[in-house]
């Protein structure tokens, strides 16, 4: 009972913190169908940002937060305009090869700036604890991660499905020419969606950094799991890379509990039988 | 869409001038194979290396570059044919090197059945998802079966006998060198018959509109499949001359790292042509070398920097970019 319930919670944590990271990639995958294996990189720099800003400069945890979104978006944004303008709409093999390159200067850069070794982010006071439920206690970090994915899947529900800014996105995922022939400026709806999907992978790599740990080979180790969540989950779908995360995170972190010398080998076993199942993905409209 | 138009052209020019293209093309491996010789006589282990991985990489252009199927883990099929040459001989005995050779040729046929059996059920994005799926089972079933692999401390213990009985493997690696040069020119000459083939037509058919090919009565799949099997074939001989050079199998022999860096290699040098597997594999190993050893810690860096490079300021690849051009300065003299 209490093994169960401590992959229960590890899993929700750990699926949320993947949905955090991961559903910028669905998003701009759905819309701009570029395969960007560049977007854990971007994570990493974001968790880089505010481990410098919580440790060398001393800030607060929230302050080291907005700091690493606000300038992993800003060290994005002249690489979305110099580099991936070129390749939308290229063949996928350019795609890979183009977001493999940026991976790679960004593990050297990162390597040479902060150097080989793991970086924390001190956690504040109030989530370092644990909770105590009443019958049970769980880490306040992992309730912390848990409640973070819950507010960005709200937050992005309400985004596409409320607002007029969501409207246009959808319709730009749908068909961008039409939304384009219609007067949709296709150009700002793929920049700001870009941006946003940035910085939610920057906020992942901070809030997941006590499970996905910070080091310069993170981009290229979580590289494969973020673009099998969106490819499970359907590319541009909220709800399928929501039900990906979970159920991926619960496959990963029991197959870690309970046959850990097995390695990932469940993982990516249930990743050949879902995939073959459902092709576009649990609820893609990929092609 | 001009160049696919063109290579169809050039492969129904008549056929003498494809056989003296073909002999200038392995005059020149020959030629560039002994310069290598006698310039790095010290560096022949990492020359051999190049030969295997490619051997790796004309077996991805195969599936890649003339069926359009993105695949991110084909170290499975090398890596297979590395284990299983591997496995022949620290377990069984069976070291001769030929024999090596056909176990590993024929362990990657089967891993390529598999593989194939498995990626060819998607396209796109979840293919390339099967893919590195099929590469990361790979990879856990070998480290899990340790008392045949040698688990994450590799596998020792093989001891090649003399090539034909008559050349030893000798410490400066000068026999596998050779005996890997000569296993990579039969493969190419062997390849380019087969890609002018009507088979490697109906394959290259496959790439350009698979919807037009089943009306036409040919089964896509089956040809995919058959491609994948020959791939492996290939794919096994280059993992089979690791194990019989080095000595010695490691797990990064199936890893992911391998999957995409060999694609990278073809990529680099241009896909959809024998030429262009060759020159990126040389190109990038030669340029990884020579950059790892002048300055450790930016190597990756430089190496990104040169992938984003080709794609700005060479599309098509090395050898692609390099052809058309030859191909324009030719048609502003005629």
């Amino acid at each position: 009972m209490q093994t169960v319930f401590s992959i229960a919670v590890d899993a929700l944590a750990y699926g949320m913190v993947l949905f955090v990271i991961s559903i910028g990639l669905s998003v701009t995958m759905g819309l701009m169908r570029v395969v960007n294996l560049a977007h854990g990189a971007f994570a990493m720099i974001g968790g880089y940002i505010a481990s410098y800003a919580a440790r060398d400069l001393g800030l607060g945890y929230a302050a080291a937060v907005l700091l690493a979104v606000a300038g992993t978006v800003l060290i994005a944004i002249p690489i979305e305009r110099l580099l991936y303008r070129r390749i939308y709409g290229a063949p996928e093999l350019t795609q890979v090869l183009m977001t493999i390159g940026i991976t790679f200067c960004i593990i050297g850069i990162a390597n040479f700036v902060f150097g080989p070794t793991l970086k924390t982010i001190p956690l504040p006071d109030t989530l370092r604890g644990s909770a105590d439920l009443g019958f049970r206690s769980i880490a306040t970090h992992r309730i912390f991660a848990i409640i973070c994915g819950l507010l960005v899947a709200a937050a992005l529900w309400f985004l596409i499905e409320k607002t007029a800014f969501g409207i246009k996105l959808r319709a730009a995922v749908d068909n961008a020419a039409m939304a384009a022939a219609l007067g949709v400026r296709t150009e700002f709806v793929y920049a700001v969606s870009f941006a946003v999907a940035i910085g939610l992978a920057a906020l992942g790599g901070v809030v997941g950094a006590e499970l996905l740990p910070v080091e310069p080979y993170y981009a290229l180790r979580y590289m494969v799991t973020f673009l099998v969540v969106v490819s499970v989950g359907g590319a541009g779908s909220i709800p399928g890379a929501l039900l990906a995360c979970l159920l991926l995170g619960a496959i990963d972190t029991t197959g870690r509990y309970l046959a850990p010398e097995y390695g990932e080998f469940f993982f990516y076993l249930a990743v050949i039988i879902i995939v073959i199942l459902f092709p576009r993905g649990l609820a893609g409209r990929f092609k | 869409m001009a160049a696919s138009m063109n290579q169809t052209l050039a492969a129904g020019a008549p056929a003498s001038r494809n056989i003296v293209g073909s002999l200038a093309g392995i005059a020149t491996i020959i030629v560039i194979g002994i310069i290598g010789y006698y310039l790095f006589p010290n560096n022949l282990a990492l020359l051999t290396r190049i030969i295997a991985i490619a051997l790796l990489v004309l077996s991805i252009d195969l599936v890649t570059g003339y069926c359009g199927v993105a695949t991110l883990g084909h170290a499975a099929l090398f890596g297979a044919g590395a284990y299983a040459a591997g496995i022949a001989s620290a377990h069984y005995g069976a070291s001769d090197p030929l024999l090596m050779t056909l176990i590993g040729a024929l362990a990657g046929a089967v891993a390529g059945l598999i593989s194939g059996l498995i990626i060819l059920r998607a396209h796109g994005l979840p293919q390339l998802v099967l893919s590195i799926a099929v590469i990361h089972l790979f990879h856990e079933a070998a480290n899990k079966a340790s008392s045949w692999t040698g688990g994450s401390d590799g596998l020792s213990g093989i001891a090649p006998t003399a090539l034909l009985g008559l050349f030893e493997f000798d410490l400066w690696g000068r026999t596998a060198y050779i005996y890997g040069l000569a296993l990579l020119l039969i493969v190419f000459v062997l390849l380019q018959l087969l890609v002018r083939s009507p088979f490697g037509m109906l394959a290259r058919g496959v790439r350009e509109d698979p919807l037009r090919i089943s009306a036409m009565g040919a089964s896509v799949q089956s040809v995919l499949l058959r491609m994948y099997v020959i791939s492996g074939v290939v794919a096994g001989i280059g993992g089979a001359l690791t194990a019989i050079s080095t000595q010695v199998v490691g797990l990064d022999s199936l890893s992911f790292t391998l999957s995409a860096e060999s694609l990278v290699m073809l990529v680099l040098g241009g896909t959809g042509s024998l030429y262009g597997a060759l020159v990126g594999t040389v190109a990038f190993m030669w340029f990884e070398d020579v950059v790892s050893a002048a300055n450790p810690f930016h190597w990756l860096t430089m190496v990104g920097a040169l992938l984003i490079a080709v794609v700005l300021f060479a599309p098509r690849g090395l050898y692609g970019t390099a052809a058309a051009l030859v191909q324009r300065v030719k048609g502003g003299r005629a």
